[in-house]
Order: structure tokens, then C-alpha cells, then sequence
């Protein structure tokens, strides 16, 4: 991808003959079972919930997993990941174990979090995944320091920061990019613009047509890609992170996508009409990848159940594990 | 023993720590060549260089998080939020992540970094530039509030508080700056959640924080005259707090003072009331517990209104003599 296309204001559109080549169709077979695996965790969350087996509330990222799965793909080993509170996709994406995240998801001591973080604050330190995010842009000033870290420490790191079109209006969004800026910290501010932040509309917060346009504000690169597209989202994201391997600093990428269910539990979306969610499902980003590859009915069907098994497995290892005890209530606050 | 200066001890106390270890960086506004609004970090970008005296933006959110980042990340940041005031731009960043995490992330990560920050009135500056909100911060589970009274303490505090593995908020006091008091040259620690008895005595206690430990040390002196013998506690450390040495003391005198700048309502002054009247202390007591705050106004520029907004050496001086006699 040639970075000229990051100062258009137009949708990045990438060349999907050359990546499907470059990538080579087994690993991108993994991103369609990997896409999968993330609905069918998000179709059980949302199965236990329906069924009163859950604590609390979750956002679920249902029609967005290509943005999860490219970005995550577009990473190497070492680098860092900061997300959001719509985050279970970029969790799994980045490799974590299903079990664990199934466990945290119900509250159990197995769990990522020893169940003290639940659907919004899933974190694996060990695997530099630093957290998902109650706050909405509260990931966005933690990767400066992330990123200064990487830069003191001369290594060739990167730190994905995803966050959604409804953070890219608070102030730590500007403060963070411009200091990643003057800077040139390896960061990628990726926005995963589902159009909604909540109930408000991007047509409403945003007097601009593409939330990239703001990267000029910071002297940065900026480029759109169609976030169900999962190609475009992981040669965008694979261009912002040479960039910042290079030393050259940080790049806001932004994936047009859509949220097919509500926000959150309480949500009976009066904001948005039926039709245009069945519009946006038309355009299921899996089924998208799985048709480029020319997989067939037999052969996404046998995916599809690979992902269920997945999930099952993950369900019954977090359905066996004990919840906290409650002597430990009060370990972890200080170190 | 060697005499310096509050805001000397401090940079001491940083010089000291980033000759040490190299993952100690400072990180804030102006603290590079013009060396910080007070003067704490003055020369130690020429130390250092600039990339270890990092100076930013006006960014006080960003200044928290690039502290929260880099902790998370094996680097031990310093922080400073030019006046006190600002914080309340960084409290996000402070009280819903950098003080969360670790317990957020079931104990598996920490958060080791300090953010400096100057409180408190007395220099004219009106009321958004003199806020004593340290009891903000008292409340939040996961963060440690230290405010050092004495130059000695400010040094061993702060080499304590960038070693310690949490994120540490660091009061110190524009008034304090300029005071002189024995440091030595060498490292050392001052442990924190350590409160101090800074001066014997056995008719009553005094529990003060901060420049108010001194206004009381000097109220003392004229207390003693008049044959009344005041023992001064400072907490040093105001979460987690070392209550013992408090309790025991109103034990032995029966009548307790409570002293700091910040107003007085749901001030940390509450707090000690309440652990002393929740505790076997309360039998002991001869008198009602009493506090001294700021008044409830915020802070104004005109000097006669300032000087008696926040308790004075006279304020303690009346207050003391009346507990003594237990005019109360």
C-alpha cells in the first residue's frame, strides 16, 4: 500500500488479488475460522445473557470482527494492544485463550482477570494485551506511554490503540495524537468507526465525512478503509505499523463498520431504522472473506462448527471453574 | 547535618534517583530548561537531556496517561502537574485507570509511577491555583497520597515513592518550597504509610499535614511557654494510612486536634475523627474531637481574605488552649 492514499479523503480501497496472493489462502482460511470463532463467543455471550447466566452488561461486536481480525493479523509477536469496551473481538483476535476470556466473561478465578475485570476490562499482560477499556478513550492517553516506553527502550515495538468513532470526540484523543506525534511514537490510533457512539449518530458528533480527516490536525497520516472489508483493515493497519517501525510515528487508520446489535443490554435502538441494520448485515464482513476465497457451502459450514466447538470447549472449562473466593476480596489493589 | 531547601531535597531526591536507574524519566510542563514553575527540576535536563526531562504540551490527561503507559511497561515515570489545581484534568486518567488496573487486571500488572504536584494557598494566586484536593485522592482504592511536611521527608518520600510499585500522588506545598531543614547527601528512604511523631508531648495531640505541621511545631513552641505540652503527629503518608501512632497518642493525651488546609468539610480531617471515635481511643477521650480546615469558600486573592482562609498559627494557638482547658 503506497501512503500517498493516506491524505485522500476517499475510502482506501485495497488490491485484493495481490494481498489474497501475498497472504496465501490457508493463513486467511484461519482469519474466516477466526472471524467465526469471535461471532460464535459473541452469540453465546449473548445466549447466557438472554438466559440470566450473566452478571452485568457486555457490548457485543457482532458484524465488526474483520476489523478485530485484520488489525490483529497486520501485528507482530511483541506488540502492544490497548482496546476498547466493545473488545471481546480484538481479545481473541490478538490470541488469547478462549477458555480464559470464556471464564472472565463469567466472573470465574480462571479467568484472564481472576473475574475481577468481567467483558469491559479483559487484559493478558503476558501477551502485552493491555486491557480493554470501561472508559470510552480511556486506552488513548495510556498509549503515549506505551509508546514512549517503546521508543526509550529503542525496540522495534508497536502499540495498536483501537477505540471507536464516540472517542475520537474526547479531549484525551487530542492531546494523546499530538503528543504521539511530536513525538513520532509507534502507536496506530485505529477508530472503529461503527457509526454509533451509543445512541448519537457520527453524522451528528462529526461536521466532517471521514474521522481520518483529523489526522492532518496532528501532522499524521490518516487514511479510511471499509472495516468489513478485513483485507483493507490489515493493509492499512500493516502500513501504519511500518511506518512506526520505521520511527516515523503514529497513524490514524479508521474502519467504517457497523454494530449489528444494540450497544448494550438496554438498547432498543430507537436511533436506527431495521432496514438499515439488514443493509449493513448484507454486508457480513465473514461471508465477505469467505466469497473472495471462494470457499464453498460444505466449507464455511465446516468452519462454522470448528468456531462452535471452540466456544463449547471454552464454555464448559469456564462453567467447571470456581468463582473467587471471598477471602481474596481485597487482594490486588495495591502491589 | 547539611541544611537545604524543600524544593532542593526534591530534586535531590530525583537527581539521585535517575542517576540510579535508568527507567526513572520526569515528564511534564515546563520542567525542562525553565526548570519547572517552582524550580524542582531546574538543571536536570541539562543532566540529562531531554529525553529523560520530557516536556509536553499542556496536557495534564496525557501527562497522566504517558505515566500509566510507561508504568505498565517497565518504566518508572515522575510526573508533574504544574499547580494541583490541574489534576482535576488528569482525573480520569488517575482514578479510573492508573489507580484500577491492577486490581481491574486481577493483580497481574502494576502501575509503579509518581505524580508531583504543588497544593495549597498563600501565594496570591486566587482560586484556581490554590486548591488543597488531596482528599479527592484519599478516596480512591489503588492510589497512595503522600504529603511531606520537612525537607528531609520531601527526599526520602520521594526516593520512596518512585520505588514503590503503585502509583504514588506526591502533595507537596508551595509555601514549604523555600523552608530550610537538615537532608543528608545520601540516599535514603522514608517509608511510607509510616506516620511520625514529630514532637513529644502529653496534654494534648495535634494530627497535622503537610505546611500545617510546621504552623503547628510553631504554635507548640508558644503552647510550651504556657505549660502545655502538644504532641504533633504527621501522617506523612495519607493512604494507606498508619493510624497506630495517632490513636495511641490520643490514648496517652485525651484531647486531639485535627489540623489541615483543605476545606474542612469531608476533609481528611473527618477521616481521622472517625477512626479515632470507631476505635478503643474513644474512651480516652476527655473532650470532643476537633478539627481545623479551610473555611468553606474557595480560595480568595485579596491577601487579609486568604491569610484567613485556611488555618493560621493563631487559629491552632486558640483552639490548642482551649482543649487544654477543656473549653470545648
Amino acid at each position: 500500500m503506497d501512503e500517498t492514499a493516506f491524505v485522500e479523503t476517499e475510502i482506501y480501497q485495497p488490491n485484493h488479488e495481490q494481498l489474497i496472493e501475498a497472504l496465501g489462502k490457508p493463513r486467511l482460511r484461519e482469519w474466516v475460522l477466526q472471524m467465526n470463532i469471535i461471532r460464535a463467543f459473541e452469540e453465546k455471550a449473548e445466549d447466557l445473557f438472554a438466559r440470566g447466566l450473566v452478571h452485568g452488561t457486555m457490548h457485543l461486536s457482532i458484524g465488526q470482527e474483520a476489523v478485530a481480525v485484520g488489525a490483529s493479523a497486520a501485528m507482530e509477536e511483541d506488540d502492544y494492544l490497548l482496546n476498547h469496551h466493545r473488545g471481546h473481538g480484538h481479545c481473541l483476535a490478538w490470541g488469547s485463550d478462549v477458555r480464559l476470556m470464556m471464564a472472565e466473561f463469567l466472573g470465574k478465578e480462571t479467568g484472564y482477570c481472576r473475574g475481577r475485570g468481567g467483558s469491559m476490562h479483559i487484559a493478558n499482560v503476558e501477551m502485552n494485551n493491555l486491557g480493554a477499556n470501561g472508559i470510552v478513550g480511556g486506552g488513548i492517553p495510556i498509549s503515549v506511554g506505551v509508546g514512549l516506553s517503546i521508543k526509550k527502550r529503542k525496540t522495534k515495538q508497536v502499540c495498536l490503540t483501537i477505540f471507536g468513532d464516540g472517542a475520537a470526540n474526547i479531549g484525551g484523543f487530542h492531546e494523546s495524537l499530538n503528543m504521539a506525534s511530536i513525538w513520532d511514537l509507534p502507536v496506530i490510533y485505529l477508530c472503529e468507526n461503527n457509526q454509533y457512539a451509543m445512541s448519537m449518530a457520527m453524522q451528528k458528533a462529526f461536521n466532517i465525512r471521514y474521522i481520518s480527516q483529523r489526522a492532518c490536525a496532528y501532522g499524521i497520516p490518516g487514511v479510511t478503509v471499509d472495516g468489513n472489508d478485513v483485507l483493507a483493515v490489515y493493509d492499512a493497519v500493516r502500513t501504519a505499523g511500518e511506518r512506526a517501525r520505521r520511527g516515523e510515528g503514529p497513524t490514524l487508520v479508521e474502519a467504517i463498520t457497523y454494530r449489528w446489535k444494540g450497544h448494550s443490554k438496554s438498547d432498543r435502538q430507537a436511533y436506527r431504522t431495521r432496514d438499515e441494520v439488514k443493509e449493513w448485515q448484507a454486508r457480513d464482513p465473514i461471508h465477505r472473506l469467505a466469497h473472495l476465497l471462494k470457499l464453498s457451502e460444505a466449507e464455511y459450514e465446516e468452519i462454522v462448527k470448528q468456531a462452535q466447538a471452540v466456544i463449547e470447549d471454552a464454555l464448559a472449562f469456564a462453567n467447571a471453574s470456581p468463582e473467587p473466593d471471598l477471602s481474596t476480596i481485597l487482594e490486588g489493589v495495591y502491589a | 547535618m547539611r541544611e537545604i531547601t524543600y524544593v532542593e531535597a526534591i530534586r535531590e531526591a530525583l537527581f539521585q534517583k535517575m542517576s540510579e536507574d535508568e527507567t526513572v524519566f520526569l515528564i511534564g510542563e515546563d520542567i525542562g530548561v525553565y526548570g519547572g514553575a517552582f524550580g524542582a527540576t531546574a538543571g536536570l535536563i541539562q543532566q540529562f537531556g531531554e529525553e529523560r526531562v520530557m516536556d509536553t504540551p499542556i496536557s495534564e490527561a496525557g501527562i497522566a496517561g504517558a505515566c500509566i503507559g510507561a508504568a505498565l511497561t517497565g518504566f518508572r515515570p515522575v510526573g508533574e502537574i504544574q499547580f494541583m489545581d490541574f489534576v482535576t484534568l488528569s482525573m480520569e486518567q488517575l482514578v479510573l485507570q492508573a489507580a484500577k488496573i491492577r486490581f481491574m487486571f486481577g493483580g497481574k500488572a502494576k502501575v509503579p509511577f509518581v505524580l508531583r504536584m504543588p497544593g495549597g494557598s498563600g501565594t496570591g494566586a486566587a482560586a484556581q491555583h490554590s486548591e488543597s484536593l488531596e482528599n479527592w485522592f484519599v478516596h480512591v482504592p489503588g492510589l497512595k497520597v503522600v504529603m511531606p511536611s520537612t525537607p528531609y521527608d520531601a527526599k526520602g518520600l520521594l526516593i520512596a515513592s518512585i520505588e514503590d510499585d503503585n502509583p504514588v500522588i506526591f502533595v507537596e506545598h508551595k509555601l514549604l518550597y523555600k523552608i530550610k531543614g537538615p537532608v543528608p547527601e545520601e540516599m535514603y528512604r522514608v517509608p511510607l504509610s509510616k506516620s511520625q511523631v514529630v514532637r513529644p508531648g502529653k496534654d494534648l495531640t495535634i494530627v497535622a499535614t503537610s505546611i500545617m505541621v510546621q504552623r503547628a511545631l510553631q504554635a507548640a513552641e508558644t503552647l510550651a511557654q504556657e505549660g502545655i505540652e502538644a504532641e504533633i503527629i504527621d501522617p506523612r503518608t495519607l493512604r494507606p494510612l498508619d493510624d497506630e501512632p495517632i490513636l495511641e497518642s490520643v490514648v496517652k493525651t485525651g484531647k486531639v486536634l485535627i489540623v489541615h488546609e483543605a476545606v474542612k468539610m469531608a476533609g481528611f480531617g473527618g477521616e481521622i475523627a472517625a477512626r479515632i471515635a470507631e476505635s478503643s481511643a474513644f474512651d480516652y477521650l476527655e473532650a470532643p474531637i476537633r478539627r481545623l480546615g479551610g473555611l468553606d469558600i474557595p480560595i480568595p486573592y485579596n491577601r487579609k481574605l486568604e491569610y484567613h482562609a485556611v488555618p493560621q498559627v493563631e487559629n491552632i494557638l486558640e483552639e490548642a488552649r482551649n482543649l487544654a482547658a477543656l473549653k470545648v
